[in-house]
């Protein structure tokens, strides 16, 4: 690589896409975005979970059936799974340091999340269609 | 950049908190535990998912869910996770004011990571009493 000193390149050009993970403010905003969202849907998730403790199940099922509470849960389940999906993958780039295994548990973490999301999808819609 | 002496220099950015050396602090146990909820949480999503499951298989099945989470170990986890899910929201907000400048004082910094503690047992304790009442136990 040519000195800093003889070369016409710019300092930041030399380090865009360097770092464990190459980018990186793309992923930062998403977290945080989802991480806003999540306030919300998360108290709402909670108080959803309170109110039927113990419920009978066709209370419960019938609960979210309803569209709007079957629309909030599709919101909580897909946004906690991104919002995991990206805060897993930030633990993985600090700790696996190995190529093979770095990308074994990046792949790991998004078939998991995926899987999760699309069974969880599958039962919402299966309750309220 | 690859010099002879780059080794045996002392490096010129901070080092990370060693956990054997630094007296734990409030805010030092809220990062740490920032980041120990979130991947906890993410067992959780594996509850989430096997209730919605349960519940759109039908009354057996979600009889066996149920089950599970009345037994006294299912009780046990699903406090562990009241408490997980609690200290990540709300010292999630305070992640997000500081994702936006704000709090970043050292004396502000220890408040909120008290209050955040605090407001965590506080709504553990409110989160569980009023399942219980909604169960009709009260
Ligand atoms: C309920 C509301 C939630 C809020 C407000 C929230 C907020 C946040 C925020 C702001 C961050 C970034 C922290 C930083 O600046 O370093 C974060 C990280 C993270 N969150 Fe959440 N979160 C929530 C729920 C969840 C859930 C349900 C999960 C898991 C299923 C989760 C998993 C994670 C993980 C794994 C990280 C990365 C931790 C790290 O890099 O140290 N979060 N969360």
């Amino acid at each position: 690589m040519a000195s800093p000193k003889t070369s016409l390149r710019t300092p930041l050009a030399r380090v865009r896409g360097l770092g464990a993970a190459k980018t990186g403010t793309g992923h930062f905003i998403a977290l945080r975005t989802l991480a806003v969202a999540l306030v919300p849907l998360g108290l709402w998730f909670l108080w959803a979970v309170i109110a039927h403790a113990g419920a009978p199940y066709a209370e419960v099922a019938a609960f979210l059936a309803h569209p709007v509470n079957a629309g909030l849960m599709l919101l909580f389940v897909v946004t906690t799974l991104w919002h995991f999906r990206l805060g897993f993958e930030e633990v993985i780039l600090d700790y696996v340091t190995h190529d093979g295994l770095k990308v074994a548990a990046l792949l790991a973490n998004t078939f998991f999340t995926a899987i999760l999301a699309v069974a969880s999808i599958f039962a919402i819609l299966k309750l309220a269609l | 950049m690859a010099d002879a002496t780059a080794s045996t220099r002392r490096p010129e950015r901070p080092l990370s908190p060693h956990l054997q050396i630094y007296r734990w602090s409030v805010t030092m146990f809220s990062s740490v535990f920032h980041r120990a909820t979130g991947i906890a949480l993410g067992a959780g999503t594996l509850l989430v998912a096997w209730w919605l499951i349960a519940a759109a298989m039908g009354p057996a099945a979600y009889d066996d869910f149920t089950a599970v989470a009345g037994h006294w170990f299912g009780r046990l986890v699903l406090l562990g996770f009241t408490v997980t899910f609690l200290f990540h929201l709300l010292n999630g907000i305070r992640h997000i004011f500081w994702d936006s400048g704000l709090g970043f004082e050292k004396p502000t910094a220890r408040f909120t990571g008290w209050l955040v503690v605090a407001l965590t047992g506080l709504l553990t304790l409110a989160v569980w009493v009023a399942a219980y009442a909604s169960m009709g136990k009260f």
